[in-house]
């Protein structure tokens, strides 16, 4: 079942899929103006790592690929559930969510 | 080195430890305390050095004692300075002077002193004087005398401002500091050339080399001389830089007695007896020596003929008889003017008691003006007075008598140049009793000038120290010249004191004692028969008054040609050139640039999360770049190589 893959869907498919989903949350993390959106472009880069992990970890035969993998999601699901507290409370400060306007970070 | 145990680091030693005491603890310490650390270390040193005189006179020690200090201080190629003392029978004098007198003088600070509440931080200064002179004295080389030198400069610098609320009292001690600073700058200058020229600054070393090449005279030789005797006219008040003595008067009145007649003011004296061969290989500096003391001598008696101050008169009196002593060392009569400097710590030191103790009972009133009448009331101190007075007019049988005539004799045997020396020198002896006398009645005779006044008694704690002085007085110049210069000429070479003319020194002698009576005579005519006199003098010669009581506006014309020049230099050349425009300037370019540099790079913060992100993955592009591109290989397709070789 396995082999299935491995002899039919080399190695650098998988990594240039995952490096075309990164890519594509790098570019929408900076063309979008939306909060939420700018937050689910950086899920999409986090899980765009997460292919390249697996990927190697099945390529090379080695489980701490896959360890790493589940640290990340660890880490994006406690990420997520801090995000979306802090969203919550940007709009109840600014009633916005455009990025643009929150420039809290200025000196 | 074997011998009796001498002690001898702990005679300055144990005046530091008391130093450091009172002056780091002193303000909590009860005053009973202060005081017993105070005299204690004084005491201790004065046994010691008497300790080191009795093995001495008891035969069971040879001077001189040379104790190289265990660890070298500097030690670079073939140059070695210790911190070795030389024990010989010039410093024993010394010592014996400089911590007996000091002692007398801390006992009597007790009394004079207690109600002050600087009364810890005084003897702390007090002991750190007598710390450094014993340093000086005691120095087996020059760079270390230089330390003791430069010490005694910090205490009295720290004494004269000792009052240092009172704006005249810091100024005072400011400049005691810079005028001493001139005199050292030229010593320093000294000092260098001697080791340029011996190789070594230990004194016995330096003596025994002149004394091999006895042909080596003059040149380089005078050059050293004259900046060691710059030196001492700083530190011992001769012309040109004596002008801070007076000033120095500021400082309470133990101390003007101690540092400033006693003991600091002949370190000058010592060093020329302590470096006597140099002197004596140096003619044309020796010339000058004698020339500037008698000088000094002649100038500073006329000044003090004026003074209404008690111890401006006092002052200018020191002065005149540290000129007498730069006279007998002038003439090379080297013992002769340490036997000036011995009994002239007696007697001057006692002079500043008796004022001391007239100014206290008179709650602090120093004008002589508002004195007399003092004798009913002040009778030990009036008795003390009388006898230091007739001790300094050099009235037989005086302590002064002795050592002034040893000088005059030595000086008049120096041919036609002497013999003026020796006419300047009797001329000063007139002036000196005219003005000493003139202190004496105005203080002491007379009625009381100003009813206000109620003197207090003497305490125990300062007549008892004036008493001993008084006894010194009277009979500290018995031993005779020719003794005491037999016992110093180990130290000093022999004193050739011989004329062609029998009983030369008794004509002498006897035309010095009636010139000081003449001046008694004036005196006494002046302020006790008519006292108007004076002040009809001084009408009838207004230019001559005013110059003398102006002391020949030797402060202003020093204010004009130095002074100034040197404070408009520095605030134009220094303060708005230097300061303003390059060290300023050069400030304000390194603020400016990182000024400008920050409201460029300021923008890039602007708040814009999507503006950093873009950065960051401008930065993660780069690097990925950085790495992934092979730049070696590109670059050497264009012919440049970067570093290692490319193959």
């Amino acid at each position: 079942m396995s082999s299935f893959f491995a002899q039919d869907v080399p190695i650098a498919w998988y990594l240039l899929l995952s490096a075309v989903l990164f890519s594509l949350g790098v570019v929408g993390f900076l063309i979008k103006r939306n909060l939420i959106t700018v937050f689910m472009s950086i899920e999409l880069m986090l899980n765009a790592v997460n292919l390249t992990f697996v990927a190697f970890a099945w390529q090379w035969h080695a489980v701490k690929g896959q360890i790493f993998v589940f640290f990340v999601m660890m880490v994006a699901a406690a990420e997520a559930a801090v995000g979306l507290a802090i969203i919550i409370a940007v709009f109840r400060a600014r009633a916005t969510l455009a990025v643009d306007r929150i420039d809290l970070m200025k000196l | 080195m074997t011998g009796p145990l001498l002690f001898l680091p702990l005679i300055p030693l144990l005046p530091f430890l008391g130093f450091l005491l009172n002056g780091l603890l002193g303000r909590r310490l009860p005053k009973a305390l202060v005081t017993t650390i105070g005299l204690a270390a004084p005491c201790a040193s004065f046994l010691l050095v008497l300790h080191v005189a009795y093995l001495f006179w008891s035969g069971s020690l040879a001077l001189p004692v040379v104790e190289p200090g265990a660890p070298a201080w500097i030690s670079i190629g073939a140059l070695h300075i210790d911190f070795g003392s030389v024990i010989d029978q010039l410093s024993l004098v010394m010592l014996l002077v400089v911590t007996g007198v000091g002692f007398l003088i801390h006992i009597y600070s007790v009394g004079y002193m207690h109600d002050d509440e600087g009364y810890a931080r005084y003897f702390a200064y007090l002991n750190l004087f007598l710390f450094f002179m014993t340093v000086l004295v005691q120095a087996g080389n020059v760079l270390f005398m230089f330390v003791g030198w430069e010490g005694v400069g910090l205490a009295s610098y720290l004494l004269i401002g000792f009052w240092f609320r009172k704006p005249s009292a810091a100024n005072a001690g400011k400049k005691a500091f810079v005028v001493n600073r001139i005199g050292d700058f030229a010593f320093l200058i000294g000092i260098f050339l001697l080791l340029a020229n011996f190789g070594t600054l230990t004194f016995s070393e330096i003596g025994a080399n002149l004394s091999a090449n006895p042909a080596w005279n003059g040149g380089v030789l005078n050059v050293i001389a004259l900046c060691l005797l710059a030196g001492a006219t700083g530190k011992s008040a001769q012309l040109p830089l004596y002008i801070w003595l007076p000033d120095a008067m500021e400082g309470p009145t133990p101390v003007s007695a101690l540092i400033h007649a006693a003991t600091m003011v002949t370190a000058g004296v010592y060093m020329i007896s302590r470096m006597h061969v140099l002197f004596n290989h140096a003619p044309i500096a020796l010339a000058t020596v004698a020339v500037v003391g008698a000088a000094t001598a002649f100038f500073a008696a006329t000044m003090g003929l004026v003074q209404n101050d008690i111890k401006r008169v006092l002052a200018y009196s020191t002065i005149s008889q540290l000129g007498y002593m730069f006279l007998g060392c002038g003439v090379a009569a080297y013992s002769a003017a340490i036997f000036h400097l011995m009994t002239h710590a007696f007697f001057k030191a006692l002079l500043f008691l008796g004022a001391g103790s007239v100014i206290h009972a008179l709650g602090g009133e120093q004008d002589m003006r508002k004195m007399g009448g003092l004798w009913k009331k002040m009778p030990v101190t009036f008795a003390c007075m009388t006898a230091a007075v007739l001790a300094i007019c050099g009235i037989f049988p005086f302590a002064g008598f002795f050592s002034k005539d040893a000088i005059l004799y030595a000086a008049f045997l120096q041919g036609a140049g002497g013999v003026v020396l020796w006419i300047v020198g009797v001329v000063t002896a007139l002036l000196t009793a005219l003005y000493m006398f003139r202190l004496w009645y105005m203080t002491f005779l007379g009625e009381p000038r100003d009813a206000a006044h109620h003197p207090h008694a003497t305490p125990a704690s300062m007549a008892v120290p004036m008493v001993i002085l008084g006894a010194l007085s009277l009979c500290g110049g018995w031993i005779g010249i020719e003794r005491f210069g037999s016992f110093l000429a180990p130290a000093l070479g022999a004193l050739h004191l011989d004329s062609r003319i029998p009983h030369l020194e008794i004509y002498l002698s006897i035309v010095a004692v009636l010139v000081a009576l003449e001046g008694w005579l004036i005196a006494d005519k002046y302020y006790r028969r008519r006292p108007g006199r004076p002040a009809q003098l001084a009408a009838a010669m207004p230019g001559a008054y005013k110059v003398l009581y102006n002391k020949y506006y030797v402060d202003e014309i020093y204010e004009a040609v130095f002074v100034k020049p040197l404070l408009e230099g520095s605030r134009w050349v220094l303060g708005v050139f230097v300061d303003k425009a390059i060290v300023g300037g050069a400030a304000w370019l390194l603020a400016g640039t990182s000024l400008l540099a920050g409201a460029i790079l300021q923008r890039w913060q602007s708040g814009n999360l999507r503006s950093y992100a873009a950065w960051l993955a401008a930065g993660a592009a780069a690097v990925l770049l950085f790495i992934v591109v092979p730049w070696t290989t590109l670059l050497a397709g264009f012919g440049i190589h970067l570093g290692m070789a490319v193959h």
